[in-house]
């Protein structure tokens, strides 16, 4: 058996989103070196809609398939439908993580909702 | 295809291969049989031990066959504390860096009332001998230092060590699981009391290995049972493994000064190729190391995403980071010569086959410098280095 499924390393090889939004207007950072993962979220948040999403992340290949995943599954959603996303759903959307890798899908709902908290900070707006 | 992680384990040669499969098929026999099957099987046995001994220097008995090199380390450990303890001396020295199959018992050991000096391995991953005299005491029972580590590569001063040891009266252990066929290691010139080797890291098959002790030094059984190898390791002998074990053995120890002028000249063009890449620091001592070994820390990168990708490019290859060994913390070799987590993370081992070519070496340059800029285009750390607000390690 492979260490991963072939959507993660789908996912992993041909990343999603990958990139930096530069008018971005939320934006999260998780995680740290230390640790061996950091995943940063770019959200540009209009009419209360995602309507785009960029990613940059430093970490394992199910770090990386995290955070691409986490973007489709977010992007073009409304901001009340994207608070409610999970980390279980990153790893169902991904035909699963191995155990010790399901932290990889909590930083990439943590990064999100940082994100989120980033956009509620600097416009004043409850999400 | 480019398989560069021979230090996790060989290929096995063609000449194991066709002993193993001579043995099983004509040698089958269970070597305490007295009729003649068994007794052509015990020839075959014996053959193998006196190959053995021959080759580091060792007489035939005092090489005890074992399941590999990490029963080989805990049974010279466990022996060598147990009979610290009747002389009521417990204190063990070991250095930081050492296969988790000695730290591991050491730290057992620990438990039990022990106390350990783990000695400091340096920036450039050696243990400096006069502080091992230094670390010695009355009461220390035995030194274990390994020949050359096995991430990074690097040799330690084993017959200064040795000869520290022996001035001292204390027992000396190495684990010369990476070194053999790789460097020449002698046990009466290196000063060695016992040694640990594994047969898959030469090209032998896996799960057998030996465990050298001079003669005199009294060991601990860790498998009871019948009385096979003098009684100190029970359980029918793994005849067809240690044939093909020491065949493997006597053939790379012959090709040795060929394979590594080879290697050496190979690593060094790796390691000035992949020194190109901006940020990046050879792990451990250039000079005295492994001929076939290449160490890199890459900054701004994690290793098992550089894994993944190089594998996808045809080379097979090992990382210290966390994500590769399951546990949060990276290599626990990398963090004793001073690499911190950030760092760590990022390194790659390349350890190189005798048969690897120039084209091969180039090829690996290319890839790593592509695949590392790559996961740096996406790697906030990266950015956050480039853009100054973070400062750059290496």
């Amino acid at each position: 058996m492979a260490l991963y499924s072939d959507k993660v390393m789908d996912h992993f090889r041909n990343p999603r989103n990958v990139g930096v939004i530069e008018d971005a207007n939320g934006i999260g950072e998780v995680g740290n070196a230390k640790c061996g993962d950091i995943m940063k979220m770019y959200l540009k948040i209009e009419d209360d809609v995602v309507q785009d999403v960029k990613f940059e992340t430093f970490g394992c290949g199910s770090a990386i398939a995290s955070s691409s995943m986490a973007t489709e599954l977010i992007k073009g959603k409304p901001v009340s439908e994207v608070k409610q996303l999970t980390n279980q759903a990153v790893a169902e959307a991904l035909d699963g993580l191995p155990a010790y890798k399901m932290h990889c899908s909590v930083l990439a709902e943590e990064a999100i909702q940082a994100a989120l908290e980033d956009y509620q900070k600097r416009t004043g707006k409850t999400v | 295809m480019i398989y560069a992680d021979n230090a996790a384990t060989t290929k096995m040669s063609q000449t194991a291969i066709d002993t193993m499969v001579s043995v099983m098929q004509e040698d089958w026999g269970n070597p305490s049989s007295l009729y003649t099957r068994g007794q052509s099987a015990k020839e075959v046995l014996e053959d193998a031990r006196a190959k053995v001994a021959g080759v580091i220097g060792a007489e035939p008995r005092e090489i005890l066959f074992t399941s590999g090199g990490s029963e080989a380390d805990n049974q010279a450990i466990l022996s060598a504390a147990a009979l610290g303890r009747k002389a009521g001396k417990m204190h063990i020295i070991s250095s930081a860096f050492e296969h988790h199959a000695v730290l591991h018992t050491l730290e057992k050991l620990r438990k039990e009332g022990f106390d350990i000096t783990l000695m400091d391995v340096h920036e450039n991953g050696l243990v400096v001998p006069s502080e091992v005299e230094a670390a010695i005491r009355d009461d220390t029972c035995l030194v274990t230092i390994m020949y050359a580590n096995n991430e990074i590569g690097t040799i330690q001063p084993i017959r200064e060590i040795g000869a520290i040891c022996r001035r001292k009266n204390v027992l000396f252990h190495t684990d010369a699981v990476q070194a053999i066929t790789h460097v020449p290691v002698n046990v009466v010139d290196d000063n060695i009391d016992m040694l640990s080797s594994s047969a898959h890291k030469f090209h032998g098959p896996k799960g057998v290995g030996f465990l050298y002790a001079r003669k005199g030094i009294r060991l601990s059984n860790l498998i009871e049972g019948g009385a096979q190898e003098s009684g100190k390791r029970a359980g029918t002998e793994n005849v067809p493994g240690i044939a093909a074990m020491a065949a493997a053995l006597v053939e790379a120890y012959a090709a040795m000064p060929a394979n590594a002028a080879h290697l050496t000249k190979m690593r060094d063009r790796l390691i000035e190729g992949l020194a190109q890449i901006p940020h990046s620091a050879l792990n451990g001592d250039a000079v005295q190391r492994l001929p076939g070994n290449v160490n890199f820390c890459f900054e701004g990168i994690e290793g098992e995403s550089l894994l993944l990708l190089l594998d996808d490019k045809g080379i097979q290859a090992s990382s210290g980071s966390a994500c590769t060994s399951g546990s949060l913390d990276p290599s626990h070799v990398l963090l004793a010569i001073g690499r911190v987590h950030d760092v760590a993370h990022g390194s790659l081992r390349l350890s190189l086959g005798e048969d690897i070519t120039e084209e091969q070496v180039d090829e690996m340059i290319r890839s790593v410098k592509e695949v590392v800029e790559y996961l740096r285009g996406f790697s906030p750390i990266w950015r956050d280095l480039m853009s100054g607000k973070k400062e750059f390690i290496l």
